[in-house]
Order: structure tokens, then sequence, then C-alpha cells
């Protein structure tokens, strides 16, 4: 029976209770003697706070207190770190400007809270939010990354506005690579910002028991563990044991979830400080300022090519936005996760990067679905596309060159990781058939005879998922190891309750971590039940993001399962009255080896929790296994995305003829899952591509702070999306698998990209490819005529 | 949202004396601008007076040659309505191409007229199509009733009751929308009645125009070429960070082109 359940597109269990209304969000759960928050935001990107006056506030109907940055700093709260520590060129550590709570004299982006308002309704905290009084005296704001290191200082510890200089690889081997080249591609581009706009914004509920002097904080997060770890080991609001996170439906979040924010953290504080139980649900103009933004890189960089095409080195160079403080993982997400993916799939034999991290007044950015993989897969895929122009070389044919080979697995790239295993001409033969690539030159001659523009653009992306072997994370500079624990609770009655350091937000955990565990047993779906985001309930656990779940927590799981079948064996054995080697698990049942005896694993269960002849020094009762799966390496998801675009010359509107997907994400458990999550990648990623953009003003107000300019993908701007799949286990994780959650953000963008660059026959423009920046460049054409 | 207070009128009369009793009145016709601008806090009105329940306000009847569309009847009303298709079939696609499906079934003619959004739809309609404007006291010309950026000629208190569309002879509304908001960035209605062409252009600018220079060329001679040589001048139009002036006049021929086509074919 095992492995019947492997590989089928099971119907999502969570579904029926987030269809018909049953989903329990944050701001749905109500107790008794609620109170509600609301905070009082900066209306500046940069300013001195002279002074508070809270008088006309605290007069207000309905307000219980207000609270200021004043009172963090009086109460001695410490700052919102950032987990991962990034070191210099020179071995300098990263600098971090103190990243207060609420601030108390100086403002850094817009939107940055500096008060919480507590009434007793909602809308008197608003109204009274707006009779705090804050004495600002406005600065100069620093907006732009690419000349934010010669702009004024923003912190007095932090000279030019640099977080880091950052570089990694072989500067040597790479500038030779480039002096012997016959070929060297050279490309500037910038990775447009872009706000992650999950559908449930942020939302906190925290109580507090006086009694117990317990705070429970209910809230809107991707990891209830690093939450509490934060909370109470930095800003030090509680003891460990006396804060309790829990994170229940999450309605998305795109890493938005991860990072520990000034809003949940105030509320916690607040409700223990003032004995409260308190509310705040974001507003989506909040979600908008605040928000962990994600990419805004600006770069450049050049690939030395030989004669016939072969890569010899890559040289880049990258400023990344910080924002104006660094978020949880901010460090790490254009070095490590950044940097290190600039192989691509390819042989390159020489590859040396660069990147200048720096402060501005703008929200801080952190990691968005992909988080540094798009990015660097963006740079790669471009600039490969780039020179097979140039070179006069098919853009298929140029990859083909210079893949790592299905036999050269393990291959260690010059910039850090170890390739598994993979198989990248797999996939880029089969979106080439999928897209039909061989006679697009027939409809580019067809849609020419009706005045439009065709092009197609490849884009072969590879990630590092399954964040992440701990020894590899911790000499990177991660603060913690990137294991996941899991646990598989038979309960007497042989069902099982499996509790898991992911968290859904989404992504199906409730169903796919039901099919591995069921099928490990033996076992029917409905008989395995989920649980996740309580650190009251599990584990420490490190939570779901970098398409890490299935990899490293269903790994847990796997490992978990396995540890139930052994102790089953052991309580077979005792009950058959033979050796448990003389057991074999064919699940889901214990089979004598050498008789037709038997036990079925309900039977086993039961007799794990009732029965009282065990031998106790030998066998304990019970029937549940914990596991801390730490992996071996990353996993290297991998494919080819295809897209072709028709242009009207005449308005610059960009129409998706097709997008084609083929993922390598190693063993799947839910196929309809999977596609699932390739197409709200995609989604993400040819929204950058075609339609989003935050958009600060040189003053550093937020332009697209609504729906009314931030431009949201919708249905109506994809085609159906063709998805395919090739498969090359993972070969280090007991489930084989790699990770799907953000492949489709990551391939997707230099595909359309390198389409819109073809069709305008290689003029090229940075993302989003709005209709105006197209259609000046048709103008720049020469031989076409629009009206 | 701050507090307020809401009334629902049921005559007319009622209605414009609960608008004169209260500080900060508003009234409200569906309210797909006023409720989100009110949620913002950006709006606060200390009385809301809903038009909803006066009856035959969202009345769609034909008069002759004249089509008289009541100001309540919503955009979704006005799409389905096979009087509006008989009589204008741009005008019934204009009105389907408003918003989304929850705004059509919301919002309504009226209210879209009286707020004058500078990129809405129907303001191109009531000012390419010649309409005329009935309120409760009197009946305004479109080529008078838009004055401004959110701004018309209605007195604070007066109320739209109906507006009349005569019968022209052609017509097609021709839309390109912003890609975040969906309304127009430029929205093109091009009627033809007796060889006279008229343009009413929306989105472009701070409020709906009419294109003189394009209606001239048209009337003289409708055809392409007859508008090879005539532009829109980019310095009264809107700039932003989707479309800049330059990029909407552009647009503005480009659709009256196309409309053009639609036309003569």
């Amino acid at each position: 029976m095992s492995g019947s359940l492997i590989g089928k597109s099971v119907l999502r269990k969570e579904d029926h209770r987030f269809v018909s209304g049953k989903g329990r969000y944050t701001d749905d759960i109500q107790l008794v003697g609620l109170t509600y928050a609301a905070f009082v935001r900066s209306p500046y990107a940069r300013a001195d706070i002279k002074s508070f006056d809270v008088s006309d506030a605290l007069a207000a109907p309905g307000v219980i207190a207000v609270l200021t940055g004043e009172e963090v700093a009086k109460d001695g709260l410490g700052g919102l770190p950032c987990g991962w520590m990034i070191h210099s060129k020179d071995g300098s550590e990263m600098r971090q400007p103190h990243h207060p709570v609420l601030a108390a004299d100086r403002v850094n982006y817009l939107g940055e809270p500096v008060a919480l308002v507590i009434a007793d309704t909602q809308l008197e905290a608003k109204n009274a939010a707006e009779l705090v009084m804050v004495d600002f005296e406005p600065l100069t704001a620093v907006v732009n990354p690419a000349t934010a290191s010669q702009a004024e200082t923003l912190y007095e510890a932090v000279p030019n506005n640099l977080c880091y200089e950052w570089e990694l690889g072989d500067e040597a081997a790479t500038e030779a690579g480039l002096a012997a080249a016959a070929h060297v591609t050279t490309l500037k581009l910038t990775n447009n910002r872009l706000i992650p706009n999950a559908i449930e914004p942020r939302a906190a509920l925290a109580e507090y028991n006086s009694g117990t002097d317990e705070i429970i904080l209910h809230t809107t997060s991707q990891n209830p563990h690093l939450v509490r770890l934060i909370m109470t080991a930095f800003v030090q609001i509680a003891p460990e044991h006396k804060l309790r996170v829990i994170a229940p439906d999450v309605g998305g979040g795109f890493g938005s979830k991860i990072f520990i924010y000034s809003e949940e953290t105030a509320l916690a504080w607040a409700a223990k400080k003032l004995g409260l139980t308190i509310k705040w649900t974001a507003d989506r103009s909040e979600s908008f300022l605040t928000d962990a933004h994600g990419r805004d890189h600006v770069s450049e960089a050049q690939l030395a090519l030989s004669a016939d095409g072969e890569f010899l080195a890559l040289k880049v160079k990258t400023v990344a936005n910080m924002g104006a403080y660094l978020s949880t993982f901010a460090s790490a997400v254009p070095t490590y996760l950044y940097g290190t993916l600039l192989a691509g799939q390819y042989r390159t034999p020489a590859i040396y990067v660069e990147v200048d991290s720096v402060f501005t007044n703008t929200a801080p950015v952190d990691a968005y679905r992909g988080a540094g993989r798009p990015e660097a897969t963006y740079l790669v895929e471009r600039i490969v596309e780039k020179a097979a122009a140039e070179m006069g070389l098919d853009p298929a044919e140029l990859r083909r060159r210079n893949f790592i080979g299905r036999d050269q697995f393990p291959y260690q790239t010059p910039v850090a990781l170890e390739y598994d295993t993979g198989d990248y001409e797999a996939s880029l033969h089969k979106a080439l058939k999928m897209a039909d690539y061989n006679t697009f030159s027939a409809r580019q001659a067809e849609a020419e005879a009706r005045g439009k523009l065709r092009g197609i653009g490849l884009s072969c992306y590879i990630e590092a998922c399954g964040l992440a072997p701990s020894q590899v994370a911790g000499a990177l500079g991660a603060g913690v190891g990137l294991w996941e624990s899991g646990e598989v609770r038979v309960n007497p009655t042989g069902s099982v309750t499996v509790l898991t350091g992911s968290h859904s937000h989404g992504q199906g955990h409730e169903t796919t971590f039901a099919q591995l565990v069921a099928d490990r047993l033996g076992l029917p779906i409905e008989d395995v039940e989920v649980v996740h985001g309580d650190t009251g309930k599990l584990d420490f656990g490190l939570g779901t993001y970098g398409s890490r779940s299935l990899a490293v927590g269903g790994s847990a799981l796997s490992v978990a399962a396995d540890k139930v079948v052994e102790k089953g064996r052991k309580i077979a054995a005792h009950l058959l009255r033979t050796d448990v080697d003389n057991i074999d698990f064919d699940a889901p049942v214990f089979k004598m080896i050498d008789s037709n005896e038997s036990k079925t694993f309900q039977e086993i269960a039961f007799a794990a929790y009732v029965n009282h002849d065990y031998p106790s020094e030998e066998l304990e009762p019970g029937l549940a296994e914990k596991a801390f799966y730490d992996p071996l390496n990353f996993t290297y998801p991998a494919g080819t995305h295809i897209c072709e675009v028709e242009i009207d010359p005449d308005t610059g509107v960009v129409e998706i003829i097709q997008f084609v997907a083929v993922d390598d994400f190693g063993t799947i458990i839910n196929p309809m899952i999977v596609e699932g999550q390739v197409h709200g990648g995609l989604a993400q990623g040819i929204g950058q591509a075609l339609l989003e953009q935050a958009v600060y003003d040189d003053t550093g107000q937020l332009i697209t702070g609504s729906y009314m300019d931030y431009c949201m993908p919708r249905a109506d701007n994809f085609p159906d999306f063709k998805v395919g799949m090739t498969c090359t286990p993972c070969t280090h994780n007991p489930v084989g698998a790699k990770g799907c959650g953000e492949a489709g953000a990551i391939g997707s963008p230099p595909a359309v990209m390198n389409a819109i660059t073809q069709a305008l026959g290689g003029i090229e423009i940075d993302m989003p490819a709005t209709s105006e920046k197209v259609w000046r460049a048709v103008q720049t054409m020469p031989a076409l005529k629009t009206a | 949202m701050y507090q307020f207070n809401f009334h629902k009128a049921d005559n007319l009369s009622t209605a414009v004396e609960l608008f004169n009793a209260f500080d900060e009145p508003m009234y409200i016709a569906g309210g797909h601008t006023l409720i989100p601008t009110m949620k913002q806090r950006l709006s606060a009105p200390s009385d809301v007076i809903d038009l909803a329940k006066i009856p035959d306000l969202d009345a769609i009847t034909l008069a002759g040659d004249t089509l008289q569309i009541g100001a309540m009847a919503t955009h979704a009303k006005v799409a389905a309505s096979s009087l509006v298709q008989g009589h204008c079939s741009a005008l019934a696609t204009l009105a389907e191409g408003i918003g989304d499906r929850q705004v059509r079934h919301r919002g309504t003619i009226g209210g879209s007229l009286a707020n004058n959004d500078p990129a809405a739809d129907y303001p191109a309609a009531v000012l390419g199509l010649g309409a005329q404007i009935v309120t409760d006291r009197r009946t305004i010309t479109a080529d008078t009733f838009f004055k401004a950026m959110f701004e018309t000629t209605l007195e604070p208190d007066e109320i739209i009751q109906t507006i009349h569309f005569p019968q022209v002879d052609q017509a097609v509304y021709l839309k390109f929308p912003n890609p975040a908001s969906r309304y127009a960035m430029v929205g093109v209605m091009l009627t033809r009645t007796a060889g006279e062409a008229r343009i009413a252009i929306t989105g472009a600018a701070a409020s709906v125009f009419r294109a003189a220079a394009f209606e001239e060329a048209l009337t003289a001679d409708f055809s392409l070429p007859a508008i090879d040589a005539v532009t829109l001048p980019a310095e009264t139009l809107n700039a932003d960070m989707h479309a800049s002036a330059e990029y909407r006049a552009h647009l503005c021929k480009v659709l009256i082109k196309r409309g053009v086509n639609a036309l003569s074919s």
C-alpha cells in the first residue's frame, strides 16, 4: 500500500473550511475584554521627532492608553534584529542601525510607527491616533539606492549608508576570463521593487494573563517560533516560556510574514504592560507602507565568451536597497541567496560578484517569493540571451553548449554551492517542444503581416531551496540553524496527528504532509491530521519560506514516520512473542517473516497505549516519534520557462501569447498542489515583468500606495499556462523533493523580458514593461511605422 | 472611516431638504467612489443621504428618439438594457466596461456624472453623445455640465434625475485602461450624426473634453487621411507614473483612428 498516495492529486483537506467561511484568521478571533490598537505613523520619509503630546488622544472617547517611542525606550526594549551576519570584503561586520519597536527621536521611512493608541473600539483607536500630536521636523530623504552611498549619511554608525560591501568568487580568475574572451556581453539592469500584497493583511491579537504571567500572541506569521525567539531573546518583552505565539490560518505571505515587525511586537509588549487583550489588523494602506518590500537591485554585468560561445567568466556588480532598517533576513537576500546562484545552470568557470547594500529612507526590503534567486536568474538569463543575440547563436543552443551535463553531478560551482543533481537538457528539450519553438519564425511572420511584433524568450533557471544545511548556513552567517522539526503522534485508535514546524499559509501542507505520512504508514489520508503554527503545541520549528517545507519539514516527518514504524515493529515483536528482526512492515501491517501471523497498524497503536506487560527496560509504552531533520545540502529545483509575446506597436501593449514552464522539482507528492504553486509563482513573476512596481517620489512618499497605482496582476493578464515536469529526485533527502513554491516567480521574469527584447529587435527596457516604455522603444526601431 | 449619519430619502424634495439641514452632507448614489474615500478618511461627511430608495429614479425609457436613463440606473442595468443596446450599443458597451462586476451592480450613471472623475467613462458618453442632464430643477447640456476635475455646474444640493441621450447615427467607445485601476487612461467616444463628427475624450486631462480639431477634420472628411496631420497638444494633458502627457496624446489619436476605422467598416 505504501507509495499509493505519492503523486496523486488529492483534493486539499483544508479547502472545505476555507471555501465555507470556516477559516479562523487572526482578525476572526474574538475574546472577552478585547481592546483595539491603532498606530500613529510618520507622514515623512525622514524627520526628527521633537516632541510627543498625547493629552488630546488620552482624553478622547474610549481611549485606554497611548504608548509612544519614548515608553519603548524607557522600558529598555531591544531593537528588532537582523538574523544573518554578513561580512564585508575587508572582513568587517555589516552595519546594523538600531531598529526601534516604536521610533522615539527619528523616523526613517514613510509609515514608520511612532506611537500606539489603545481604545475600546477600533474606530475610537483610529480617531484618537489622529489626535496624537507629534512634532516632526522633516529632513532630506535619501531614496535612490543607486546614489545612496554618495548621499547624506542617514546613521552616524553607517558611513556612506553602506550596510556592507560584500564579494564572492575569484576576482583574478574572472578578470583573466574577461581578458581572454573572444566576446564580452555587458548588461545593465534594475530589478524592480515590489510590494508583497498577501491577501490577508498583517494582524496581531495579544492577550496577557496576569495569573500565569503568560502572553499569548495570535499573529500572521510564517514562523511562530522565530517570532517568539526574537521577541523574547532580543527585544526582551518576556521570558521565552512566558510567550506563546499562535499563527492560526494565515492568508498568504510570500515572505512578508517571515519577519518580526514593530506592530506585532508592540502589541505583545503593550498587552503585558497594560494587562490588556489587544487586537490590531493592518488596513491595506498600512500593508503597502510597512510590509517589507522585495527586490530593488541595480546591477551591471559582463559575460565573457569564447569564439564558439563557451562561457569563460561572469562579473557582476550590484547595489541592493535595504530600505531604512535591516529587516529579519534582509542582509542574506542579496548575498547568499543571490551571489551563490550566479552560476545558473552553466559551467561558467570563473564568477566574481560584488554587492553593496545601502540604506535609504524607504520601507525595509527583505525576502519576497524567490528572495535573491529571482534577481540572480534575471541577470544571468538576460545576459545569456543577449550574448546569443550578439553572437548570432540560437539562445537554446548557446545554453546547451554551457549546461552542466546530467553526468557531471555532483557539481561544484565557483560560487560556493554544490548542485546534487539535475537534467537541464531534459527540461529545455521538453519546454521547446511544448512551445513549438521550432516553428516560431512562421508565427512571427504571420504577426508581422498583421502589423504586430512577436518575440520569444527563454529562461533556464536554477534555485537553491530547502533552506538549509545548518552547518553551511552557519558558516555563511545565519543566526540560527535551518533544520526542521516534525512529530508523528499515533493515537490509540490508530489515527495520526502530525506536528510540524513548517507553517502553511496557503501552500496546502495539511494535505501534502498528510499524504506523505499516510503513505508511509499505509493509512487513509482522512486518518491523518496536521497541526502547525503554535509554539504551545509544537517543538521549536523554523517555519515556511524558501520552498523548504516539503524538502526539510516533510523530510523530518518522513524520518519520524520511519521511527514510528521501528517502534511499531518492536511492539509487534513483543505481541507476537518473536524477535524484532522477524517483523516486517508491509504498510499498514506488521508481519512475522517466518509465519503468517501479523498485527495491523491499528492493533499496534492500541497496544502501544493500553498494554501493561511491556518489558519496561526494553520497550516504553506509547507510539509517538520526533525528528529534527537537518538537510545535508540545499536542493536545486531547475527548469526552463518560455514566453512568447506579441506587441502592438501602436500602443506598446504587450500580450502574452503563450507561457510554458517545465520544472524539475524532484519527487512530487501532489501534482495539483504543485501546479497551483507554479501558477501562483508565474503570476507574480510575470506580474513583476509587466505590471508591478513600488514607486517612491524624491521625498520618499509612496506613489504606489494603493491598487489605484500599484498594478496587481489579474487573471486576464495571463494566458492559460502550459506546465510540464521533469524529475531528477533530490539525492540527499528521504522524500526526494526539491521545493516548488518560488520557481514560478524566479524563472518567469527573464523569459518575459527576453521575449519583449527580441520583439523590440534588441532594444532593452527595464521591468515592468509598461506600454509606454515599450511604445517609446518601438519609436526608436528603424523600420517600423506606427500611428 | 469616520462616523456619520445615514439617511434614506424616499423622494427628491426630501433628499434636498435633508441635504440642506446638515453641515457636511453628501448624497450617495451607489457610493463606489464615496465609500472608498470615506474608508481612507479622505472624505468625512457628517450625513450621507442615500438616493437609492427614491422611486423610479433608475428607470430606462425611450421617449421618441430620446433615450432617458434614470440617474440611479446601475452600470449593469444600463449594459443589460435592450433599450440602450438598441438606441446606442456604444453606450451599453461603455457601461459593461466600467470597473468590475461588483462596481457595475452598485455604481450608477448619475453618481458617476455628479462626481466627474477625470478618468470615468460616463462623462465621455454624455459629452460625446451630446446628452442633456435633467436635474430636479433644470436641464443642463453636456457641453456646459463638466467644469473641472471632480467639478460640475450642479448646485451643491442639486440632484440629477435623468440623462437624455439623443439619437446619433453612429457611435463607438474605445478605452485604454490604466493597468492598475482599470479606469480610462484614455477613453474616446466618437459619434457621427448627419455627417457631423463629435469626439469626447476622458482620462487624458483634468476633465472630459472635446477634440475640436479632430471633429472638424472628420466632419469635413470622415477618413484616416483627413486626420493624418491633426495632433492633440500634449501640454494640457495629464502626466503620471502610468503615462506621460505625450503618450496620452498619442493614445488619443490611436483610439480616434481605431474609432474611425470601426465606424467606416
